[in-house]
């Protein structure tokens, strides 16, 4: 196995900043606006964007969510492992918002699938959009394109992108790994 | 850990306490999942679900019929009453009848002990035990647990009593083993004759004073009398076993400290419990009814995972 390092905190942290700005450009205040973090990893990126928003941009208030898609997922009874959930935290409507999905990669797009699927329990939104840090293209297995994208990266089937955060792992980090 | 040790779920004693802890894990999404406007998952949209109640049931079986189309299981219901378990066809017969027809899994209630581990060993799915005579009713004790966890943070060092029909209840036997299992300190209270003999052997306290009982305790767990597994007479009276054992306001106001009361239901009100106790705000009666469904899709979502 070895490790190739993509990404680092700095460039790391002039992305975060690129697309704070872009939602910015299209939700102005956030206040029609929400933002829903995909568990477990989605979570920190929405959280830290969330962060950069209100403190250096003044957006005054963000709905910030958590969605598990643990229960929605395509591949139930299909691995050798039960499929462990993690917690949903949404106390907001999500009817007529505009809801911006936020997950640290994008691969097959299965994941965005369930967490359509899962958001619907929520209402109905007023549209949906997806932000990612790191887009594996060529390798959808689904039509899912996000429309805010850090980095878009080639990597081959058995490589696998292994985003790290400093409040969870230590340091901002995002390493291509060869398995 | 993410899997549960078992295959079926037949009772609290093949369990482990990593088992139930998972199984709690799991209940607490399960029950933000059911508190969302729209309730229903689509975890188990390939599995089908036979409930086969050989004996009557509302509660149970309405909570697991709940919680298996809130995770969007096929489900058939079958009642021993209406069906060809009167025309003398045997349990094996009647289940392997109903798994040709592509079940994956069963939830039985039976009048006998240990009808579901015979099941288990002779038919090819998972078995839940929903209550085999007065042996087991995992569940039930289960999501006992969980609301006493929920209501007062955890189970482990905190002092239970189960008040009422020992002898004859299978609520009464799981929720030993998954207190015990658990580290809680566990009594038992009753009239003697509805204590069983060997209730020494399961590491439990007996006490046949209430008040005693309920001073020492934080959860008062009240059972019903199991009128219809009585075959001789127990005590003299219902007037008298009431006034024993019954609580009612002025007992539990005289206590120096608020015990919270539980009741696996049904209910029989002026027996056990008087209704200002069952619908005052020490009762978590209501609150068992609701995690009970949660309890059962964490059971469910975590045996049909194991079906391959």
């Amino acid at each position: 196995m070895s490790e190739k390092v993509l990404l680092s905190s700095k460039e790391i942290n002039i992305i975060l900043h690129r697309l704070a700005c872009q939602l910015l450009e299209t939700h102005l205040n956030f206040e029609n606006t929400v933002l829903i973090g995909i568990q477990p990893r989605g979570k920190f990126l929405a959280q830290r964007l969330t962060k950069i928003l209100q403190e250096e941009y003044n957006v005054k208030h963000i709905d910030v969510g958590f969605l598990d898609i643990t229960f929605y997922r395509d591949d139930f009874r299909r691995g050798d492992k039960t499929l462990e959930a993690t917690k949903t935290k949404i106390d907001f409507l999500v009817e007529d918002k505009n809801v911006v999905l936020i997950d640290d990669v994008l691969y097959t797009g299965r994941s965005i699938n369930a967490a359509l699927t899962a958001l619907q329990s929520f209402g109905r939104p007023k549209d949906v959009e997806l932000l990612c840090l790191i887009d594996r293209r060529f390798s959808r297995h689904l039509p899912i394109q996000p429309n805010y994208r850090g980095r878009q990266v080639d990597a081959i089937n058995d490589e696998k992108v292994k985003v790290m955060w400093e409040e969870n792992d230590g340091e901002d980090i995002i390493y291509l790994v060869n398995r | 850990m993410s899997e549960l040790s078992v295959k079926h779920l037949l009772g609290i004693k093949y369990l482990k306490e990593t088992d139930i802890q998972l199984i709690f894990e799991t209940a607490d999404h399960f029950k933000e999942v059911i508190n969302r406007s729209i309730k229903k998952v689509p975890s188990l949209r390939d599995i089908t679900i036979a409930n086969i109640f050989f004996e009557n049931s509302t509660r149970t079986k309405l909570s697991f019929e709940l919680a298996e189309k809130r995770l969007s299981a096929d489900v058939l219901n079958f009642s021993a009453s209406q069906s060809s378990v009167k025309k003398g066809e045997t349990l094996i017969d009647t289940v392997n009848n109903i798994l040709s027809m592509k079940v994956d899994m069963v939830v039985m209630r039976h009048p006998n002990p240990g009808a579901g581990i015979f099941l288990s060993k002779h038919v090819n799915a998972s078995i839940v035990n929903a209550g085999d005579g007065a042996h087991e009713h995992p569940t039930q004790a289960l999501l006992d647990s969980y609301s006493i966890r929920e209501k007062l943070g955890d189970v482990a060092g905190k002092n239970v009593v189960i008040v009422g029909d020992i002898l004859h209840s299978r609520v009464a036997l799981s929720n030993i083993f998954a207190l015990k299992l658990q580290g809680a300190n566990v009594k038992v209270c009753g009239p003697k004759t509805l204590l069983p003999k060997y209730i020494d052997s399961l590491g439990v306290g007996v006490e046949t004073n209430l008040r005693k009982a309920l001073e020492w305790c934080d959860v008062a767990n009240m059972l019903r009398i199991q009128n219809e597994r009585l075959d001789i007479s127990y005590f003299p009276t219902t007037r008298e076993y009431t006034q024993q054992f019954g609580v009612n306001k002025k007992l539990l106001d005289s206590l120096d400290k608020e015990i919270v009361i539980m009741h696996p239901g049904p209910i029989n009100r002026g027996v056990e419990i008087t209704s200002d106790v069952a619908d005052s705000k020490q009762s978590i009666i209501l609150n068992q009814v609701e995690n009970g469904v949660a309890i059962r899709m964490a059971v469910i979502y975590l045996l049909a995972s194991k079906i391959k």
